[in-house]
């Protein structure tokens, strides 16, 4: 039986995880919390005996840890089923809140596909929506967004933190303003910021993802601040303030709480780490891979995440190529989706699509780790170049 | 829309092999001379002028085809 302390390297493998944005490994604190709640945590913390009143004590003190990490109130504070359940209701529900002020969704372009997705059903069901345009950096075009949310019958706005795909954070406080000066509640998505680097004032319904920070997945938080004219979409039960029905894994959520506190702690010792080390990749990669293109803000950006398009190269190819020499990216390039679109992401702000790696750093990621990428890359690239005929081209 | 020098024909081909083959067309018109590249995969419309941008070259854009023209520059 395992006794002491769980570290990094019993939970990372030796193959080099570069995805964090889609998932960072769990981590050690959550794996521990996760143990433990399996034991203490599987009543129904709704019910009235002494296994239920220790699952409620569990639940308020996960729920109290997160809403002091973000700053809200507990009260604010629901859990939900995952990330994209988080994002979804989000939506949906700023939306029916507010339909007496209009049916218009403003957003950018460059949300994730969950809010696309939940955008798209609005607009099925006779709702509007108004996309806002980012430039070729991956910024969204603040005088469009202002233009958009001052419009007639807008009943909410939403625009993602900080960009998933490629790292570009965007300019939440003044698109907030924009919001607030027009009476518009604004929805920010920031699953890629909690854990890493503060969130901005002046929202007012924000969501976030656990396995994003090194919680387990199937955990999402969905933060509504008091005084917002927000209705749950959903079906409602008497959990999680009527906000999102049904029955949460409780141990998860502990997990995720106790992971987010610890991942906050170091947040800024972390997020200064990972941030030099995609100042390496970022330079290096430039540097010595032939004809590629490093997208993205290159100051105002996520401290953990960078993504870049070679020139000529199949993604799909890429990314098998890259992991049969150990390393795990993800890529926005059609080939690799089923859809067989590129990102949308890539495609807004006009950036190569083709040949495209997004690199994720997380709390266990390494120099080291970091080095033997950026060693291989430049073979692999010409490698697959050489493959295609396309050198010299 | 005036007509194209040439025409590359690249319908059904998927990413990125309709910006290898206009890499490798246009070198062979004269500096001027205009190439429509006909492509249906999605990710031309935004890898096409995203090449002319790498490469210098003069993005005209978007054609009946669904297809991109692209000026030589140099």
């Amino acid at each position: 039986m395992r006794t002491g302390a769980i570290a990094w390297a019993d939970v990372t493998a030796s193959p080099v995880y570069l995805d964090a944005a889609t998932a960072a490994p769990l981590h050690p604190v959550a794996r521990q919390a996760l143990l433990a709640a399996l034991d203490d945590g599987w009543a129904d913390p709704d019910r009235l005996y002494s296994p239920a009143r220790r699952a409620r004590r569990l639940l308020d003190a996960a729920r109290e840890a997160t809403a002091e990490t973000l700053g809200v109130r507990p009260d604010e504070l629901s859990f939900t089923s995952s990330g994209t359940s988080a994002a979804h209701t989000a939506v949906l529900g700023g939306l029916r809140g507010r339909r007496r002020a209009g049916d218009v969704l403003v957003h950018s372009a460059i949300e994730h596909s969950a809010v696309l997705y939940a955008a798209q059903q609005h607009v099925t069901g006779g709702g509007r929506a108004v996309e806002v345009p980012v430039d070729r950096l991956g910024r969204l075009d603040l005088d469009r967004w202002s233009t958009a949310v001052s419009g007639a019958g807008v009943a909410s706005a939403t625009l993602i933190a900080a960009s998933h795909e490629v790292g570009t954070v965007q300019p939440v406080e003044a698109a907030a303003a924009a919001c607030t000066r027009v009476g518009v509640p604004l929805y920010v998505d920031a699953a890629q910021v909690v854990g890493r680097m503060p969130v901005p004032p002046g929202w007012s319904v924000l969501t976030a993802s656990a396995r994003k920070w090194g919680g387990p997945a199937g955990v999402g938080l969905l933060v509504v601040r008091k005084g917002t004219r927000w209705e749950s979409p959903w079906p409602t039960d008497e959990r999680e303030s009527g906000r999102t029905p049904g029955t949460l894994n409780l141990p998860a959520v502990v997990a995720a709480a106790a992971s987010l506190r610890a991942t906050a702690t170091d947040a800024v010792a972390q997020a200064t780490r990972l941030s030099s080390l995609v100042d390496r990749i970022r330079a290096r990669v430039s540097a010595e891979v032939p004809d590629v293109e490093v997208v993205g803000d290159p100051v105002h950006r996520l401290p953990h995440l960078v993504t870049f398009s070679c020139l000529y190269v199949d993604g799909e190819a890429l990314l098998h190529a890259l992991d049969r020499r150990g390393f795990a990216v993800s890529s926005g390039s059609s080939c690799t989706s089923a859809t067989l679109r590129p990102s949308h992401v890539l495609e807004a702000m006009g950036v190569l699509s083709h040949g495209n790696v997004r690199v994720s750093l997380h709390t266990g990621s390494t120099e080291a780790e970091v080095e033997r990428f950026l060693t291989e890359l430049p073979g692999i690239v010409a490698e697959l170049r050489e493959q295609a005929g396309v050198v010299g081209l | 829309m005036s007509a194209p020098d040439a025409v590359l024909d690249c319908l059904g081909q998927r990413c990125p092999l309709p910006v290898i083959a206009l890499a490798r067309r246009l070198p062979e018109l004269p500096v001027g001379a205009v190439l429509r590249v006909l492509a249906d995969d999605p990710a031309a419309a935004v890898d096409v002028p995203a090449w002319c941008r790498m490469r210098q070259q003069e993005f005209l854009g978007d054609a009946p085809g669904p297809g991109y023209d692209v000026r030589r520059t140099h």
